[in-house]
């Protein structure tokens, strides 16, 4: 419903940033964030939103940020693609495709090192697994045996690429993570309770001390990579794989289970809140860049 | 025969001539052949050319640049395209190490003929990763030639150039010049790869302006007419080779030096064309040279921080009346419905 009201709010032009919006894909977010305790850290990139909200980032400073707001989670300087919540444990996003990743395993590292029980997650998209670096992080985090959860949201493009011109057929992603001799697992993305069960499995070993693990989720992408609008028409993709997607709703998944009533006052009282965060970005000041202070470097070492 | 063309279409021209004149070109980038064809600029080629010519790559800028590299090191003219700048730097290890020297390294044995192009974003909240204007990074590396065309004409020119080159050549191409229109010839032809050009001719000051920055600083001339004073532009064109000669002559006839970058002022190209001035026409000068572009910390994401970021016309006339001891007020153009983060009233993002 966030990010509904994201794309329904964004033609009138006050939010002036990209946003790459994660409808279709909250199963992802909820069901691997529900096992991670406030103390736990979470990593993304360019699709952050839900990751963002569903490890508890505050939705008034999000929406801050987007509408470029000095309340926001970065006081305007990040937007959309450079999220943060120190208090809540979303250490950041962003957008370069896999540069977070190392930076998840360091905070792994970190954690170990400094004997904290804290563990990390790092989303990835199937395009991320394609760069090196993330490959290069899987092999340091087996290698150090780190306390991190890869994971893996598979939603079969990159921007308009399909996978047919990325990556060959005959292996899954989890396959391919498989090589580097971490422990794998894979399943439906778009059903938060089985996401959960599954991640909550692989909390269990890494807590234990047993090493990373790398989660593969196959979801979908219902708008457009970058903006607010549906982008069917335009060619990259089927109307029947969309709908067939859509019809594996991950709301209408937990509602037809009865997990999730959709009732009136339940969505009320969401929208509710989202109404607040709206009003509290819009009428929040935007940065004065005649006072705003620029953090680049400390000016001296004590 | 001449049309009106954007610059995405002339580059798509360019390229599109190119492909059909020489076999051994091959275009390839990420959404190279996608429905948005970046920016227009690859549109309808693979259709035109064939999936094994033109084609999409796996999120791998920093491999794929090395296979460049192997295919240009072997007979092929490879063109990369990348969306942005900012993602190219993952492939920063191939473009400074290997392409840059390869001909060096192996004593002239071979040489690499291939074109790096990349956008460089603005506005609508690009922000510190997607906004970067890195073209003082390339030229720092010998090997390199580093090229940001302006007008729709050069950035066809410059592209035929740049493939039809037997060096490495990076072209960075500014977001918001996409939809600007110029004539544009049907024919193949030939834009320099390391001249400048002299767009209007004064006698009062030479501005330099550098990729978009020189259509501010022709608003900036425009300004400063009315004040009576007579402002050169020169479109730097070249970043590496750097044209000196061409800046040198006109600040012999003008005697005042201002250089608008679209880069950081700090260790930026301004820097190096104000020590070529010195040390070449240092005599010739009435007063100090000058330097605009961006400030010394990254971009912004709030419109209310990067609105602030971008040297405007006003600004660079401003400066320019200053260096010729006058004290003009100059207003801000009349945008209409353009906002200051956006090329033209119809943008609006997110991309
Ligand atoms: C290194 C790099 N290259 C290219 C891009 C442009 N880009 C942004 S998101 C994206 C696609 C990423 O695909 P995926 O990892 O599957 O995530 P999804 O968008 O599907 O959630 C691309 C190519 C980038 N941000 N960084
Ligand atoms: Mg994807």
């Amino acid at each position: 419903m966030v990010e509904e009201a994201i794309a329904n709010l964004y033609p009138e032009q006050e939010m002036r940033c990209p946003v790459h919006l994660s409808i279709g894909q909250e199963a992802a977010a909820v069901g691997v964030c529900d096992g991670l305790r406030s103390g736990d850290l979470a990593v993304s990139g360019h699709r952050s939103h839900a990751h963002y909200l569903a490890k508890g980032g505050s939705l008034k400073r999000l929406l801050a940020e987007l509408y470029g707001r000095s309340t926001g989670c970065t006081g305007g300087l990040g937007g959309s693609m450079h999220l943060t919540d120190l208090s809540a444990g979303f250490l950041a996003a962003t957008p370069i495709v896999g540069s977070s990743v190392p930076v998840a395993v360091g905070a792994a590292f970190s954690a170990k090192a400094r004997g904290s029980d804290r563990l990390v997650t790092i989303f990835v998209g199937d395009g991320a697994m394609e760069t090196g670096v993330v490959h290069e992080s899987l092999n340091f985090a087996v290698v150090h045996n780190l306390p991190v959860l890869f994971c893996c949201e598979n939603n079969l493009y990159s921007v308009y690429s399909p996978m047919e011109v990325r990556q060959p057929g005959h292996r899954t992603i989890a396959d391919l993570a498989a090589g580097h001799g971490i422990r794998t697992s894979a399943g439906d993305g778009n059903d938060a309770e089985e996401v959960a069960v599954l991640a909550d499995d692989a909390y269990r070993s890494i807590r234990a001390g047993e090493g990373p693990v790398f989660l593969e989720l196959s979801t979908y992408r219902w708008r457009e990579h970058c903006g607010p609008n549906y982008d069917n028409d335009i060619g990259y993709r089927s109307l029947d794989e969309f709908d067939l997607w859509r019809a594996n709703d991950p709301i209408e998944v937990l509602a037809a289970r009865g997990v999730w009533s959709q009732r009136a006052s339940d969505t009320e009282e969401i929208a509710s809140e989202i109404h607040l965060a709206v009003e509290f970005a819009r009428e929040s000041p935007f940065p004065d860049p005649e006072t705003v202070r620029y953090p680049v470097l400390h000016r001296s070492v004590s | 025969m001449n049309r009106s063309l954007n610059y995405g279409e002339a580059i798509r021209e360019a390229l599109d001539q190119s492909l059909s004149d020489d076999p051994d070109v091959v275009v390839m980038g990420l959404g190279v052949p996608d429905p948005k064809g970046v920016f227009g600029s690859t549109l309808g080629l693979q259709e035109r050319h064939g999936p094994e010519r033109v084609m999409d790559i796996p999120l791998s800028e920093n491999a794929v640049t090395g296979v460049a590299l192997g295919c240009a090191a072997t007979g092929m003219r490879p063109v990369l395209v990348h969306q942005r700048v900012d993602f190219t730097l993952t492939a920063f290890e191939q473009v400074v190490n290997q392409v840059a020297k390869w001909r060096f390294m192996f004593n002239d044995q071979m040489s690499v003929p291939m074109v790096i192009r990349m956008v460089v974003g603005r506005g609508w909240g690009q922000g510190p990763q997607h906004s970067q204007s890195l073209q003082a990074l390339f030229a720092h590396i010998p090997g390199l030639r580093v090229i940001m065309p302006t007008t729709a004409h050069d950035a066809k020119g410059m592209m035929i150039a740049a493939i039809r080159s037997d060096d490495p050549v990076v072209c960075l191409e500014h977001r918001w010049l996409y939809s600007i229109e110029d004539e544009v010839p049907e024919s193949r032809y030939v834009v320099p790869l390391d001249e400048a050009r002299i767009v209007r001719s004064g006698t009062d000051i030479t501005l330099v302006g550098v990729s978009y920055m020189t259509l501010e600083c022709l608003a900036a001339a425009d300004m400063l007419a009315e004040a009576g004073l007579s402002a050169e532009v020169v479109d730097l064109r070249s970043i590496r080779p750097l044209d000196t000669s061409a800046i040198v002559s006109s600040v012999e006839r003008t005697s005042r030096l201002l250089i608008v970058d679209n880069g950081h002022v700090v260790g930026g190209v301004s820097a190096e064309i104000v020590a070529a001035v010195v040390e070449q026409a240092f005599s010739h000068l009435e007063v100090a040279p000058e330097r605009m572009g961006f400030p010394d910390y990254p971009t912004p994401t709030s419109p209310a921080l990067a609105d602030d970021y971008y040297p405007l016309p006003h600004q660079i006339a401003m400066r320019a009346s200053e260096m010729l001891g006058k004290r003009f007020s100059f207003q801000p153009i009349d945008r209409g419905e353009r906002r200051l983060d956006q090329p033209h009233p119809a943008y609006q993002g997110p991309f």
